[in-house]
């Protein structure tokens, strides 16, 4: 069974991130750029479903030149090939732009299953399975706390507020998963040299066939007017517990009419 | 007046919170048209609530391949009224399936959509916190049928009077809309406490807690306030609280009145997800704890005796 994962380069959660100022897109340069958190669990669920069936798994990223470092580390994991679309005309495409890009890539590549992670840390829009999913005309079984492929059959246990519902569905579909479906690898030292020799294919617009008219900031379906850093909080009031911490919690609650 | 599409979520024949707020920010817009897609009989049982917060018209689309089949049948009726009915906008909760939905529509009508938005106002702008609460953004949909999710608990419901005049969607489901099977519905935590994303009151409790059992007395003190239970990841992860109360980057943003912070010391995965609550309370035993930054009040201190004394308090003055 072969495997695409999209992966998607993102600004550390950790940093401060902002938007830049001069053309309100996600600055990426005075920050930590790294591979998108949820993105891992999704290669090392493909990555377990081809060592045990057979079978390879591609990275797909679109993004600047420099995610070429995050495709990097996902292949140290043990995918075996990459695809990056990258051109300066997709800077500051919206979400249906990439999903258009994205289902254009998807169609050149030979797969059974897409797995990617049900969100990124940075836009947190959610919807790019979906979207794939309306374009490529296949199901998917997103949220996924497990999954299980047999033959053509897929099941996935979506995660929902008080339990999961049971998903099926027949290949070719896109998965999309949580956090709670594993526990991703560490790269070894043997991996991260493997890597090295991998082979990355680079794809530009023109060479997806896609019209530079068609994507990036300018042609995007919304556009972000302005922003403003939220203000640092006013520092409230800190006690220090001497058997009436409580006491003065539930005071200040009562003064604000929680209770 | 212009007609705004909003995607009812509702289950076991009541209005989902989010819902209701979905049809107040609906009428900044214009009149809002509630779009009820469910079994039969799913629109009789919460019209009158529909009606009591401002739905000018109550779409109904009721089939069963609607419960049976993920997202993809609720996307084609949205775009089938769409098509018919030429709204102002749509309206949809930023929930997963709200937001997986609304993906859907966007590509079968060709518009632009904004997720995880806290406000819009009578222009179409819409109001978004990004980053962790730490960026609000203004954005504008400049494609198409502007589509909006609204982040569930960003304004207060408010009622107004609406016709809720019927009318059945007549809609057969194509065979891709029919492509993810729902074969089980499992519920594993069923409690009588609010749902965690819509809850006015939210206790959370992290690795400080030290144990699962010891996650009872964050329970005992929720009930107390009314509220429900959150967790921090570490917590989560050490096993102690269901993974699906996890609060944070990785799992469930809420935006309560009032969030309590117990034993977690607030890394920016747990910040991500409680930042925009109205009201932050923290008792920890660390005086550094970065999650002292976001308290309007905090105490120093061990959960293990203020928490039960609060709960007691609180219970007490409650009477």
């Amino acid at each position: 069974m072969n495997i695409v994962v999209l992966v998607k380069q993102v600004p550390d959660s950790g940093s401060e991130r902002t938007l830049r100022a001069e053309d309100n897109t996600i600055d990426r340069q005075s920050v930590d750029n790294v591979i998108n958190e949820m993105d891992e669990y999704a290669i090392e669920e493909a990555l377990k479903l081809t060592e045990s069936g057979g079978g390879e798994v591609t990275i797909l990223s679109m993004g600047p030149e420099q995610a070429k470092d995050t495709i990097r580390k996902s292949l140290s994991m043990g995918a075996h090939k990459a695809v990056h679309i990258t051109d300066p005309a997709l800077h500051g495409s919206c979400a249906i732009q990439t999903s258009a890009v994205l289902a254009k890539a998807l169609g050149t590549l030979e797969w059974d299953l897409v797995i990617c992670g049900a969100e990124s840390t940075d836009g947190q829009v959610a919807v790019m399975p979906a979207m794939l999913s309306e374009r490529l005309g296949v199901p998917h079984l997103t949220g996924a706390r497990k999954l299980t492929v047999d033959g053509p059959k897929v099941t996935v246990e979506r995660q929902t507020d008080g339990g999961y519902w049971v998903l099926e569905a027949q290949t070719p579909a896109i998965v999309s998963v949580w956090d709670t479906i594993n526990e991703p690898r560490y790269p070894s030292f043997k991996g991260i040299m493997a890597a090295k020799s991998k082979p990355v294919q680079v794809l530009s617009l023109a060479d997806l066939g896609v019209d530079v008219g068609e994507v990036g900031l300018s042609n995007a379906t919304s556009e972000v007017l302005e922003f403003a850093n939220r203000p640092p909080k006013q520092a409230g009031q800190v006690v220090t517990d001497e058997g009436d911490g409580a006491g003065k919690l539930a005071d200040f609650l009562a003064g604000q009419k929680f209770i | 007046m212009a007609e705004v599409l909003v995607l009812i979520e509702h289950a076991d024949g009541a209005v989902k919170k989010v819902s209701l707020e979905q049809l107040t920010a609906a009428r900044s817009l214009g009149e809002p048209s509630a779009v009820v897609c469910g079994a039969g009989g799913s629109a009789a049982a919460i019209k009158d609530r529909l009606a009591e917060y401002g739905a000018a018209k109550v779409y109904v689309a009721e089939s069963d391949d609607i419960d049976g089949y993920l997202v993809a049948p609720k996307a084609e009726v949205l775009a089938h009224l769409v098509a018919e009915k030429s709204p102002a906008a749509v309206l949809l909760a930023s929930t997963n399936e709200g937001k997986e939905i609304a993906g859907r529509l966007a590509i079968k009508i060709g518009s632009g959509l904004l997720t995880d938005v806290t406000e819009v106002d009578t222009e179409g702008t819409a109001t978004q916190v990004v980053f962790a609460g730490a960026v609000i953004v203004k954005s504008k949909v400049n494609t198409g049928t502007p589509i909006y999710t609204l982040r569930p608990n960003s304004l207060a419901p408010g009622p107004a009077p609406g016709a809720a005049e019927e009318e059945v969607v007549e809609v057969t489901f194509s065979e891709s809309a029919k492509a993810t099977k729902i074969v089980d519905r499992v519920v594993e935590a069923s409690t009588s406490r609010p749902e965690l994303t819509e809850a006015a009151i939210v206790v959370s409790g992290g690795r400080g807690v030290g144990s699962a059992e010891n996650f009872g007395i964050i329970e005992d003190l929720a009930d107390a306030l009314g509220g429900a239970v959150g967790a921090s990841r570490a917590a989560t992860d050490s096993g102690f609280y269901p993974h699906q109360f996890q609060v944070g980057q990785t799992g469930k943003t809420v935006s309560p009145q009032l969030y309590l912070a117990a034993g977690i010391s607030g890394a920016i995965q747990h910040r991500a997800g409680m930042q925009t609550s109205k009201t932050i309370v923290v008792i920890n035993k660390d005086a550094e704890a970065p999650i002292f930054e976001l308290a309007d009040f905090g105490v120093v201190g061990d959960l293990n005796k203020v928490v039960p004394q609060l709960t007691e308090e609180v219970s007490k003055r409650k009477g």
